[in-house]
């Protein structure tokens, strides 16, 4: 929305929504824009509607309701082989009985191109991906890596603007998967492709992308760039759901403009920003990151509100240091403080005070 | 070491049952397919004799054969074994199986013509008793046991136990064919009848034996310087010759069937003598044995080859069918929802779950002119009433039945390999750009063929060896080489040559799966999974 509001819209959901049975609907009034070249991400358990709402883009699944725009023009009853939009599958659907070549040959070979043509394009694709000597392979002789570099080449090899791409790394190891999201990431914004990217892992959609479509329960809970997301959470799904979080649960006693205080179900007093919270006396559940909670007094304000504290674990995890604390009868509790050479280390049993900024403590709905 | 023969100890169990119904039964069986020991068994001695004969120039062999096949065939009689060659010769050259039947009856009053004149002669030849001690003696005991063996594969039966008599050297050497005669018919009567050798009187083959021992000058003129036991009857038989019979064996025969005199009889025995004969196999491809070598049978009796392509291509044709009607059936199964696919299933299996010989009568119903298609047909006025279509006792018929009889395995694994093949390659393709048909055919297809490779094959070989229904719908046209081994195997009772039909038949079978293994590859098939 902030970053793309000045470029033309290249895709465009309205009022989208989908049924499977005729009763349930799997998305719900769906409205989403995208600028062209945007890197957006589609985030949420699974069951939230983001892999129906990329089926529905592709082709393969239609909209109960609502139109779905490419390029300004409705593509509702456009069959999928002619929305010309790349896609890469999460097991990455390459033609096993087809070389690798020949796997990249074959959009083009539909598109009727010649075979000089063909050969440089698919010599190009697979260059690109740094697959150039695998041309002559079976997908079943490489390894889940490199399959999924010949997917991509495959899905970007017939110079589509649009590429979905739908869990694509949920196969790989963990070292590898980092490496072909900064890849992918690379690449598309290299060829200024625009990317529609389907995952449930958090990590992948916060490094990943330009912005991040989080979906609860078939509707988007917040679109947002990544850092908006995990600092300013719009509401109690989307602060669980990205990221570390503590909750405490209250009642709103008071706001003053950009500012509220939160009475805990404890009795306690905190400071915190008032987001979808409205009236005084309304039940709130306030979130706090865990590197945003304080317990150095020197370090807050002189008049932030502070709560008692007892540690109950304290885990050393290298970088960071990890500590459970039982606050406001919550034992689940987390701080993460960095390990610096000054940095002290609690002690099980310790009781210590804690606190934060007001801005970084979000008061949400109570859902 | 010892893990393996752990193993193996496992595997024994069933490694024997396999071995033992399975692989043994199939071996002997098609071992039949080159056997001819009968011949060589049931008359050793004129397998022998004709050796020498030379059969191009249409002259019936030499009098010590017919000799021979006396002595040999009057056992055999015995034995009731004698017919049992007939029938086997008669699938040679036909008329055999009257002729040793005729002949095996009158065998008794071939020996009679050389027993009553001795008798006359001397009436110490009436006597039992007399023989036995003329024959008995020592040092026979080798030529009794030579003889005991031929009997006991010439019977079939286990011929040891105690004789009570050991023929005489002396005899054995100067009454040559009268010891074999006089030996086999102790064998027999002390071992298969449980006499003792002494009481009984000895078969007419024994006079005849003796009578074709007279005619040999030496002989004589050792019976004349012979003084041992029953010296004087002998010698009154040598001095009174002229009043056996003036002629030999071979007219003997002659006159009881003018056949035995046909040199082309005796061809075809000489021809089947060995005890491994290639005229079944030859038989098998419409050609024959003869005294000329391996021929062509006649274009009336060429019926082999014709049967095993029609095999071969209603196979093919009921495999192609198959497939076409298999594939979209599996298709379906495949990618319809689950509960409408169940109901599929089972209609798929359904007919399974039928007796075969109930689905095949039921075509029956279907497919006769006066049956329910031709009915509709008619009715719908499609067919006229004076020409209704001849859908059965013709090889539509057989297609038509073991089409649908075969059907469920074509579709199975058809079905077990598209299950496998996941919606997302076809998807892909589609988000590639290729239209529905393109998906499928580039695509979907190519990854459905080992399924199709593994229910042709199948089909294929079901379909080869397949014998019900063709009986029942196939007429005359559309029945198959299976059918007709099953015609030799229970009717003919031609074994051998239901072997040699089988053999060929296997050999074919494995030929084809050896080409589709170089052409398709036997790993590029699938049966699921």
């Amino acid at each position: 929305m902030a970053d793309g509001a000045s470029n033309e819209a290249f895709v465009e959901f309205e009022r989208v929504q989908k049924s499977y049975d005729g009763e349930s609907l799997v998305v719900k009034d769906l409205n989403l824009t995208m600028p062209k070249g945007e890197f957006l991400t589609m985030l949420g358990p699974s069951g939230s509607g983001k892999t129906t709402c990329l089926m529905m883009l592709a082709g393969f699944e239609t909209a109960t309701h609502g139109d779905i725009r490419l390029g300004g023009v409705s593509i509702n009853d456009i069959p999928p082989h002619k929305r010309g939009i790349g896609m890469v599958f999460q097991n990455y659907a390459l033609f096993p009985h087809m070389t690798i070549a020949e796997n990249l040959a074959f959009p083009l070979e539909v598109r009727k191109l010649g075979k000089a043509e063909q050969e440089e394009k698919v010599k190009r694709a697979l260059d690109m991906v740094e697959m150039g000597s695998f041309g002559g392979r079976r997908p079943a002789q490489l390894s889940g890596g490199q399959q999924q570099r010949v997917a991509l080449a495959r899905a970007l090899v017939f110079e589509p603007e649009l590429v979905l791409m739908d869990e694509p790394l949920g196969a790989l190891d963990k070292q590898l998967r980092e490496k072909m999201q900064f890849e992918i990431t690379h690449l598309a914004h290299q060829l200024g492709i625009t990317t529609v990217y389907v995952t449930h892992d958090q990590t992948e959609a916060l490094t990943m992308s330009d912005r991040v479509a989080v979906f609860d329960d078939g509707r988007i809970q917040q679109l947002a760039a990544p850092d908006k997301l995990y600092e300013e959470p719009e509401n109690s799904f989307v602060a669980q759901f990205i990221g570390e979080n503590n909750t405490l649960e209250g009642i709103i006693k008071e706001i003053k403009g950009n500012t509220c205080v939160v009475q805990l179900d404890g009795g306690e007093i905190i400071d915190a920003v008032p987001v979808n919270v409205t009236e005084v006396g309304e039940r709130t559940r306030v979130s706090i990151r865990p590197e945003r909670v304080e317990y150095n007094r020197d370090r807050l304000h002189e008049d932030a509100h502070t709560l008692k504290a007892e540690v109950l674990e304290f885990i050393y995890m290298g970088d960071i240091f990890r500590t459970r604390l039982r606050v406001a009868g919550n034992d689940e509790f987390i701080i993460k403080t960095r390990n610096a050479p000054d940095q002290v280390r609690l002690t099980p049993g310790q009781e210590i005070e804690i606190g934060w900024l007001a801005e970084d403590c979000r008061a949400l709905d109570a859902s | 070491m010892r893990q393996k023969m752990r193993a193996l100890m496992l595997v024994a169990p069933l490694l024997i049952f396999v071995v033992v119904t399975f692989i043994v039964p199939i071996l002997s069986m098609l071992f039949r397919s080159v056997e001819n020991e009968i011949v060589p068994n049931t008359i050793p001695g004129t397998v022998v004799a004709l050796s020498e004969w030379d059969g191009s120039t249409g002259q019936p062999p030499h009098e010590d054969v017919y000799r021979n096949l006396y002595i040999d065939l009057f056992k055999a009689e015995e034995a009731k074994q004698h017919t049992r060659l007939g029938t086997r010769l008669n699938y040679e050259q036909t008329g055999v199986s009257s002729l040793f039947r005729t002949t095996g009856r009158s065998l008794d009053d071939i020996g009679e013509l050389w027993q009553d004149p001795l008798e006359a002669i001397d009436p110490n030849f009436e006597e039992g008793s007399f023989w036995f001690e003329m024959m008995s003696g020592t040092g026979g005991e080798g030529f009794l046991e030579q003889r005991r063996e031929l009997m006991a594969a010439m019977s079939d039966e286990n011929m040891s136990g105690d004789v009570g008599f050991v023929p005489s050297a002396e005899i054995i050497e100067m009454l040559p064919w009268t010891a074999r005669a006089y030996t086999d018919f102790a064998l027999w009567a002390a071992i298969r009848d449980g006499d003792t050798v002494a009481e009984e009187d000895p078969w007419e083959s024994v006079y005849g034996a003796l009578g074709m021992d007279l005619t040999n000058p030496d002989t004589v003129s050792a019976i004349n310087s012979y003084n041992g036991a029953g010296a004087s009857a002998l010698q009154a038989a040598a001095a009174n010759i002229d009043q056996l019979p003036d002629f030999g064996f071979r007219e003997a025969f002659t006159q009881e069937d003018e056949d035995w005199g046909n040199a082309e009889v005796w061809a075809t025995i000489k021809l089947y003598s060995p005890s491994m004969t290639p005229g079944y196999f030859l038989n098998s491809v419409d050609m024959s044995l003869t005294p000329d070598g391996v021929k062509m049978k006649p274009d009336n009796q060429q019926i082999y080859t014709t049967l095993f392509t029609r095999t071969l291509v209603m196979a093919l044709i009921i495999t192609g069918s198959c497939i076409l009607l298999g594939y979209p059936v599996a298709w379906l199964l495949a990618n319809l929802p689950m509960r409408t696919a169940s109901i599929l299933m089972i209609l798929v299996l359904l007919p399974f779950w039928t007796s075969l010989l109930v689905r095949t009568s039921a075509w029956k119903v279907l497919l006769q002119q006066q049956g329910v298609i031709n009915e509709i047909l008619v009715w719908l006025g499609f067919v006229d009433d004076a020409d209704r279509l001849i859908l059965m006792n013709n090889a539509t018929g057989t297609v038509i039945a073991m089409t649908h009889i075969l059907l469920p395995f074509m579709i199975l694994p058809l079905y077990s390999v598209m299950k496998t093949i996941p919606p997302s390659y076809q998807r892909a393709a589609k988000s590639l750009g290729a239209t529905n048909w393109t998906a499928f055919w580039r695509v979907y297809f190519p990854q459905s063929v080992p399924g199709i490779g593994a229910g042709s094959i199948l089909v294929f070989i079901l379909a080869i060896g397949y014998y019900i229904t063709p009986e029942i719908v196939g007429g005359t046209d559309g029945v198959f080489i299976s059918n007709r081994i099953a015609y030799h195997i229970s009717s003919s009772l031609n074994w051998g040559l239901a072997a040699a039909l089988g053999s060929i038949l296997l050999v074919v079978v494995l030929g084809l799966y050896w080409c589709y293994d170089k052409i398709v590859g036997i790993d590029n098939v699938k049966l699921g999974g």
